[in-house]
C-alpha cells in the first residue's frame, strides 16, 4: 500500500549540509506492523515523515495507495494526509485546554463532520481503548499510558489506512508500553491496513511483523535483529 | 456553528487568564476612545447649542465669525439687502450678546442675552411658564430653564434683577433643546430692547435668520451674500463650520485625537502582545493539526474568529462603560457635556478592528510558518 523510491533529503547549506537519508527504498503492504529501527540520528524520523506526506524529500518518490503524493500541492496533500493517514506523535499534541473526547474528535472536524456526530464518534473510539470513562477531563488530569491511548484513539477515529507512530514508547515504562504496543497489534491492526512505527525499544520488538533497519540514512540488512516471524 | 470554530472558541475561552487580559485589554481601549471622542461630540454639539436652539434654516453673518459665541455686528443695511435677495421669504434679525446679571444679594452673573425679531419673535423658546406674549411688557426677559438656570437664584416669573444696570423683569419660563457649554445661563428678550440695554456698539445686527423660499434658493442666496461681502450658511453648514474651528482651531481637537491614539496604541499593544502569547502558548498543537491534515486556510479561519471575538466582546464592554459612566456623570453633572455617536462608535470600531486583525496577522504570521515536520521531531 506504500511504496518509496529513491528518497534522499538532506539538511542545511554548504559545509554544514548533511544527509539524513541516502537514497532509501522502502515498500509496505496491508496488514504489516512495520518496525523502524537504528540508531540516534540515523534519519528514522525524517523517513517517516516524508512517507507520511509531512516532510518533502530533495528527491524520490513516495506512493500510498498508488497516489504519488509529493505530486501533490500542499491543500491537497493535507486533505490526502486527513483521509488516509493517522498520527501519533512521540509526544502526543494533545490539546490540554479541550476535554479528551474534543481532543479525538479533531480528525472528524477537520473532515467537516457535524458535531454532535464527531463526539459521538469519539466516544465510541475512546470506548475501543478503554477510557469512555475520561471523555470530559482535559488530557493532562491523564496518566502518560492513557494520553497514549487517547492519541490512539485520535489517530484511528477516521479509520485511516496507514497508522504512524513516532516513539510510541518512549515516555512510558516498560510495562506500560508493551501493554500498549500489543493492544495496537491486537486491536488496530488489520488486513486493510498498515502501521509504521519508529522506535528504539527493543522491549517491543517481538510485536513486529517485520523490523527495517537504519544506519546513516541508509536502509541496513539487518543483523542481529530478530525478526518476530 | 463550524466545527473548527467551536475548537477555536473553546481554546480561546478556557485560557481564561489571556482570554480575560484580552478582552479587558481591549475593552479598556475602546473604552477610552469612546469616551475621548464622546467627550469631544458632547462639547461641539454644546458649543452649537445657539445654532440648534434658535433652530433658522440660514444664517448671515460676518465672514470672520466661526463660532456662535463670537459674533460680528453688521450694519443695519445688510439686513435690507438681505431680504431683497430673491428666494429670501423673510429674514430678521437677531442678537446674541453677553449681560452682566447683578442679583440681589449684590453678585454679579454673565449670562448670555438673545434678542429676537420682534415683530416675528422668530426663533423663540418653548414656553414652560408665563405667555410668549409678555416679552412685549417692560424690562421683560424670558429665562431659560436648563441646567445653569440655577445660576440667577431660581427665578421665577416675576422676579426682578438687574442687567447692565438696567431693571430686568422675569415673564416666562423656556426650554431649549442644548444647554450651551460655557455655563452661561440664557435669557430671551426682544431684539429691540437687547439692543437698547446692552452696550451698544457702532452695528448691532449680530446674526441675520433667514428663511428661504425653497431648497434650491439656497445656493443662490448664499451667493448673493457672498457678493455683499457677508457669509450666509445653512444651519449645518454653520454648525461643520463651529466643529472645523474647534478641531483645527483649538488645541481641544488635538490633544483629543492625540488621546484617542494613545488609547488605540495600548490597546493594540495589549492585545496584540497578549495575543502572541496565547498562539504561541498553542503553536504545537496548531502544529500537530497541519501535521493531521488541516489547511493553512483553516488555522487562519480560526485564529481570525478568536481574534475577533475578542475584539467585539471588548468593544461591546467599552462601549457599554463608556456610555454607563457617560449616563452616570450626566446624573451627577447636569452640564457634563459628552454624548455617544454613532462617529464615535463607528471609530471605535474600526480601531478595534484593526487591533484585531492586527493580532490575528500576527497570530497567523507565527502559524503559517510552522512547520509539522519539528512538530513531529518533538
Ligand atoms: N531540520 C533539520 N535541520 C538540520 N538537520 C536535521 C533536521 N532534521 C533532522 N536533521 C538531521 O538529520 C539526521 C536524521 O535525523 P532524524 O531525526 O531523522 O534521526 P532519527 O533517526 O529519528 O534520530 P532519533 O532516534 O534520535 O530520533 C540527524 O543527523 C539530524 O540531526
Ligand atoms: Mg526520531
Amino acid at each position: 500500500m506504500l511504496k518509496a523510491t529513491g528518497v534522499t533529503k538532506s539538511f542545511g547549506e554548504g559545509a554544514s549540509r548533511m544527509m539524513a537519508l541516502r537514497g532509501v527504498d522502502l515498500a509496505v503492504d496491508y496488514g504489516e506492523m512495520l518496525y523502524i529501527v537504528g540508531p540516534s540520528g540515523s534519519g528514522k524520523t525524517t523517513l517517516l515523515s516524508i512517507i507520511s506526506g509531512i516532510l518533502r524529500p530533495d528527491s524520490g518518490q513516495v506512493f500510498v495507495k498508488d497516489q504519488d503524493i509529493w505530486a501533490l500541492d500542499n491543500d491537497t496533500l493535507a486533505g490526502f494526509r486527513l483521509q488516509t493517514i493517522g498520527f501519533v506523535f512521540q509526544d502526543y499534541h494533545l490539546f490540554p485546554r479541550l476535554t479528551t473526547a474534543e481532543n479525538v474528535a479533531i480528525p472528524l472536524i477537520l473532515r467537516r463532520t457535524p458535531w454532535a456526530q464527531s463526539l459521538e464518534k469519539a466516544r465510541q473510539t475512546l470506548s475501543i481503548v478503554g477510557l469512555e470513562k475520561r471523555e470530559s477531563l482535559p488530557p493532562y488530569k491523564l496518566s502518560g499510558g492513557e494520553q497514549q491511548r487517547v492519541a490512539i484513539a485520535r489517530a484511528i477515529i477516521s479509520s485511516p489506512d496507514l497508522l504512524i507512530f513516532d516513539e510510541p514508547t518512549a515516555s512510558l515504562d516498560g510495562d506500560t508500553g508493551r501493554k500498549i504496543v500489543s493492544f495496537v497489534k491486537e486491536n488496530i491492526l488489520n488486513p486493510k491496513r498498515a502501521i509504521i512505527i519508529v522506535t528504539h525499544d527493543s522491549r517491543i520488538y517481538e510485536y513486529a511483523t517485520r523490523v527495517v533497519h537504519m544506519e546513516d540514512g541508509h536502509i541496513v540488512p539487518a543483523e542481529g535483529v530478530a525478526d518476530a516471524h | 456553528m463550524n466545527g473548527l470554530l467551536r475548537i477555536a472558541l473553546k481554546l480561546l475561552l478556557n485560557d481564561r487568564g489571556k482570554f480575560a487580559t484580552l478582552v479587558i485589554g481591549i475593552t479598556f481601549s475602546a473604552f477610552l476612545m469612546t469616551q475621548m471622542t464622546s467627550m469631544f461630540s458632547g462639547i461641539l454639539y454644546q458649543s452649537a447649542a445657539n445654532i440648534i436652539n434658535v433652530g433658522a434654516k440660514m444664517w448671515v453673518m460676518d465672514p470672520a465669525v466661526e463660532t456662535p459665541q463670537n459674533s460680528i455686528p453688521m450694519p443695519a443695511y445688510v439686513l435690507d439687502a438681505v431680504r431683497s435677495i430673491p428666494g429670501v421669504k423673510f429674514a430678521v434679525p437677531l442678537y446674541i450678546g453677553a449681560g452682566l446679571v447683578k442679583l440681589h444679594d449684590g453678585t454679579y452673573q454673565a449670562a448670555t442675552i438673545i434678542g429676537i425679531d420682534d415683530a416675528s419673535l422668530f426663533g423663540r423658546p418653548r414656553m414652560i411658564a408665563g405667555h410668549i406674549l409678555d416679552i412685549y411688557k417692560n424690562n421683560a426677559f424670558i429665562m431659560v430653564k436648563d441646567t445653569n438656570y440655577a445660576k440667577l437664584d431660581d427665578p421665577k416669573v416675576g422676579t426682578t434683577f438687574e442687567i447692565n444696570d438696567h431693571r430686568a423683569v422675569v415673564v416666562g419660563l423656556a426650554r431649549t433643546a442644548v444647554p450651551g457649554l460655557f455655563g452661561l445661563p440664557t435669557l430671551y428678550t426682544t431684539y429691540s430692547r437687547a439692543t437698547q440695554d446692552l452696550p451698544p456698539t457702532r452695528y448691532e445686527i449680530s446674526y441675520i435668520l433667514v428663511e428661504p423660499k425653497g431648497r434650491a434658493d439656497i445656493l443662490p442666496i448664499e451667493a448673493a451674500v457672498h457678493r455683499l461681502g457677508y457669509l450666509a450658511l445653512t444651519d449645518q453648514e454653520f454648525i461643520a463650520r463651529n466643529d472645523r474651528f474647534y478641531e483645527f482651531k483649538t488645541g481641544m481637537g488635538t490633544n483629543i485625537m492625540m488621546m484617542t491614539l494613545i488609547s488605540f496604541l495600548v490597546g493594540l499593544s495589549i492585545a496584540g502582545e497578549t495575543f502572541y502569547m496565547f498562539i504561541l502558548d498553542n503553536i504545537e498543537h496548531f502544529g500537530a493539526l497541519k501535521a493531521i491534515g488541516a489547511k493553512s486556510g483553516e488555522l487562519i479561519q480560526m485564529i481570525v474568529f478568536q481574534a475577533l471575538v475578542v475584539g467585539f466582546l471588548g468593544f461591546g464592554f467599552g462601549v457599554l462603560l463608556s456610555a454607563g459612566l457617560i449616563a452616570l456623570a450626566k446624573l451627577q453633572i447636569p452640564n457634563y457635556a459628552a454624548m455617544v455617536t454613532y462617529i464615535s462608535l463607528g471609530l471605535a470600531l474600526v480601531m478595534v478592528l484593526i487591533i484585531s486583525m492586527f493580532s490575528s496577522y500576527i497570530g497567523i504570521r507565527k502559524v503559517t510558518r510552522i512547520d509539522p515536520f519539528d512538530v513531529f521531531r518533538g
